[in-house]
């Protein structure tokens, strides 16, 4: 991976090192249900810049409307995996809300299927 | 707690764009997602295992497997994330994170090299994953009829096939409203609603 905002990654170093740093030895996420498309939005209207590191603000400031963890890893350019962890430590810090799409696709939701039909007919 | 519940929170849905290498999948994605795609990365290990947890992978050799994708806001309710399946084999592990959820899938057949879309046939068939065929006609290929493809490709008479051209945004609506359209068709009680 690239290394994302601040450039202090060497190329010896291989592309883990910042991302390890990131989670702060944090290996992997509490809510071990989150995934790609899992949606996240800020639970509050203010950040609290003071108390929460630069990494969970940066999430923070995107997150103002629901954002997915796949994008979120996409513009923080981190791997999923991290992006995974930090979103689950904002979930416990009641700084997030997330929503999981539908548990079991084996019962399919006839009406978001119907949702989503009538939404690319109008594309 | 993640919640699955129904507040005001919008809800996900995915649909994949498999096929070959070259195949044009990102291509598609571009098509008709209303962002430019986005590439995002997951980690590897030198074996190709996925990586879920972090412990002790200072000390593992790892790549990275980029994936693109699109978004399209349906509504307020439904957000539809595309996202394009990595061709390699050795990144299937990534293909079960890709597959959990899905809607279904569009396999991109290249009809200079057909073979190519066989793995994904195979995946999605064995995991139950609806799937449609859209035959992408590039340039200078040798024309086939639908028919001939259907039996090269050896899928059910039920599975859709198309063609089409993923550069084209209506052209690849069209795929995806051929899609969806069969997900519902396949769906118990899906007559009422259509
Ligand atoms: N003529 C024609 N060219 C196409 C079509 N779709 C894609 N291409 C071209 O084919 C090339 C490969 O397309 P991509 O969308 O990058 O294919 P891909 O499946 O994402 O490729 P990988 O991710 O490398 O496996 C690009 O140069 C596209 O412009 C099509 O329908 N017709
Ligand atoms: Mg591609």
């Amino acid at each position: 991976m690239t290394a994302g905002r601040d450039n202090w990654v060497d190329d010896e170093a291989g592309p883990l090192v910042r991302p390890y740093a990131m989670t702060r030895g944090r290996t992997r996420p509490a809510n071990s249900d989150l995934n790609m498309i899992t949606l996240v939005v800020a639970a509050k209207d203010e950040i609290d810049t003071v108390t929460l590191d630069a990494d969970y603000v940066a999430i923070l400031e995107l997150c103002h409307q629901p954002l997915s963890i796949a994008e979120l890893a996409a513009r923080l350019d981190v791997p999923i995996v991290v992006v995974k962890i930090l979103v689950s430590d904002l979930i416990d810090l009641r700084e997030v809300i997330a929503r999981n799409p539908t548990r079991d696709v084996r019962v399919p939701d006839m009406k978001l299927l119907q949702a989503v039909l009538d939404g690319v007919r109008r594309l | 707690m993640v919640s699955d519940g129904s507040d005001e929170m919008p809800r996900a849905v995915k649909i994949l764009i498999a096929g070959g290498f070259g195949a044009g999948k990102t291509t598609m994605v571009g098509a008709v997602s209303e962002i430019a795609p986005m590439s995002t990365e997951e980690l590897l290990t030198e074996a190709g295992v996925g990586v879920d947890d972090l412990a002790g992978i200072e000390n593992k050799r790892t790549t990275t497997v980029a994936l693109d994708f699109g978004r399209i806001t349906l509504n307020q309710q439904v957000i539809l994330y595309l996202f394009g399946t990595p061709g390699q084999g050795r990144f299937w592990f990534m293909w079960d994170e890709l597959a959990f959820g899905a809607l279904g899938a569009v396999v991109l057949a290249d009809t200079r090299r057909l073979e190519t879309c066989f793995p994904s046939i195979d995946f999605f068939e064995k995991r139950g994953v609806p799937f449609v065929i859209a035959v992408n006609c590039f340039d200078g290929a040798t024309r086939y009829d639908l028919k001939e493809v259907r039996e090269a490709l050896d899928v059910g008479p039920d599975v859709p096939l198309a063609m089409c051209d993923a550069r084209d945004r209506e052209s690849a609506k069209e795929v995806l409203v051929t899609l969806v359209e069969y997900v519902l068709s396949k769906q118990p009680l899906a007559r009422a609603t259509m």
